[in-house]
């Protein structure tokens, strides 16, 4: 005959156990400070600023200016990487500054610079308008002469297979990070650059779009397609997972006759 | 409206290696090795020419690559060559669109699809590639 053991009751304490208090340290913000309507000097500005393990860039910067030095300059706005307005270069890399911790950076001196190939506006703040105007030449909209809108006519239909084939391109939030690290942006001020082509692919793959010939004409030029060199920097850097240097070779595959 | 600092990174930045891993670093041994190419090809062009100016001006000019420093240049020559072919055949076929992966939803944490193993692959086999080749004619060039 099998003997059960019946185990001891054990007491169980109904208040949760307390977090594992995370010490604060210190560390330090190496800001690039510049005002060109002023001069052309760029200096570092450092401050002491305490953080935790998830503080990010973006709340380093904001303790600043709230606390010591409110004239720095930075843009941001949803602070979870989706609107893509606080990309500046973190220890030599462009990267979102709401979206990178202090704590992966795994340094004690944290240096924070405006994107290259930007101009500066003031501090970390850059100019977008040739990102956005490069953007705009790209057509970035469904070209078809019918609409889903006017009555008497069929809704596009697209199968998740058709998607997929642009999908991951749309989740661009324009920060400019692949522009920033872009070999050839940092040389070449025509260059239509990771950003723009990339935009050109998603709406040329798109099955409804009848753009295509508009679009490749447009990156069949001399500062065009032609001049990226697959270094894979726009891809390395890009949060989204949009990767720009995919969609660069695709597109070429349309003017080379590989795609259709 | 008030000047901007451009802050483009120039021949500076373009001709940095590092920070953007694997792939930037073989787009900077492709850059190099075409300079050294090019350079190559038009001291080529001169050290050939030499032989316009009479059989001893040419003697003069074949004595200078028989020196270690020549033999030097001509393993370089061969080290850059085989890498420039290897990496920029890698290139033809991913500039056609092949090779870079397939479009699709991407998941966290994003990891580039196009930055893969098969073209790290073909990167490291073109180094070795170029290593095998600059030792066998080291061996050539320095041997007895």
């Amino acid at each position: 005959m099998a003997t059960v053991t019946v185990p001891e009751e054990k007491k169980i304490d109904s208040t949760p156990a307390a977090p594992e208090e995370s010490k604060p340290k210190t560390i330090t913000l190496r800001i690039s400070r510049s005002n060109p309507s002023e001069n052309l000097e760029t200096k570092f500005d450092e401050f002491k600023v305490p953080v935790q393990k998830w503080t990010t860039v973006l709340e380093a910067i904001l303790y600043v200016k709230s606390n010591l030095d409110h004239s720095v300059a930075v843009r941001y706005s949803c602070r979870q990487a989706s609107c893509g307005s606080c990309g500046m270069k973190i220890n030599g890399k462009p990267r979102l500054a709401c979206y990178t911790k202090i704590s992966e950076l795994d340094s004690n001196v944290i240096t924070i610079e405006p994107m290259n190939n930007f101009p500066i506006i003031r501090d970390l703040a850059v100019n977008f308008d040739q990102l956005i105007s490069t953007h705009k030449k790209m057509k970035p909209y469904i070209i078809n002469e019918e609409s889903e809108v006017q009555p008497g006519t069929k809704e596009f239909i697209q199968t998740p297979k058709d998607l997929e084939k642009f999908l991951q391109f749309s989740y661009c939030i324009k920060c400019g990070l692949c522009n920033s690290a872009c070999p050839t942006m940092a040389t070449d001020e025509s260059f239509i650059g990771p950003q723009g082509l990339a935009q050109a692919y998603r709406y040329t793959a798109d099955n409804r779009d009848q753009g295509k010939k508009d679009r490749l004409k447009i990156v069949d030029q001399s500062h065009g397609i032609w001049r990226c060199h697959f270094a894979g920097s726009c891809s390395n850097v890009c949060p989204k997972g949009v990767d720009p240097a995919m969609a660069i070779q695709l597109l070429r595959g349309y003017l080379l006759g590989f795609r259709k | 409206m008030a000047e901007r600092l451009s802050n483009r990174e120039g021949i500076k930045g373009m001709a940095n290696p590092t920070r953007y891993g694997m792939e930037r670093f073989a787009y900077w041994l492709q850059r190099i090795s075409g300079l050294g190419l090019l350079a190559y090809l038009i001291g080529h062009i001169y050290e050939t020419s030499t032989i316009l100016h009479g059989k001893a001006a040419w003697d003069s000019m074949l004595s200078l690559t028989e020196t270690p420093g020549g033999h030097l240049v001509l393993v370089l020559v061969i080290g850059m060559c085989v890498f420039h072919t290897g990496n920029g055949i890698r290139l033809m076929i991913s500039e056609g669109g092949k090779g870079v992966g397939k479009p699709g939803q991407p998941e966290y944490p994003y990891r580039a699809l196009s930055l893969n193993s098969k073209q790290r692959l073909c990167i490291w086999v073109s180094i070795a590639l170029a290593a095998l080749a600059m030792m066998y004619g080291a061996g050539v060039l320095f041997g007895d």
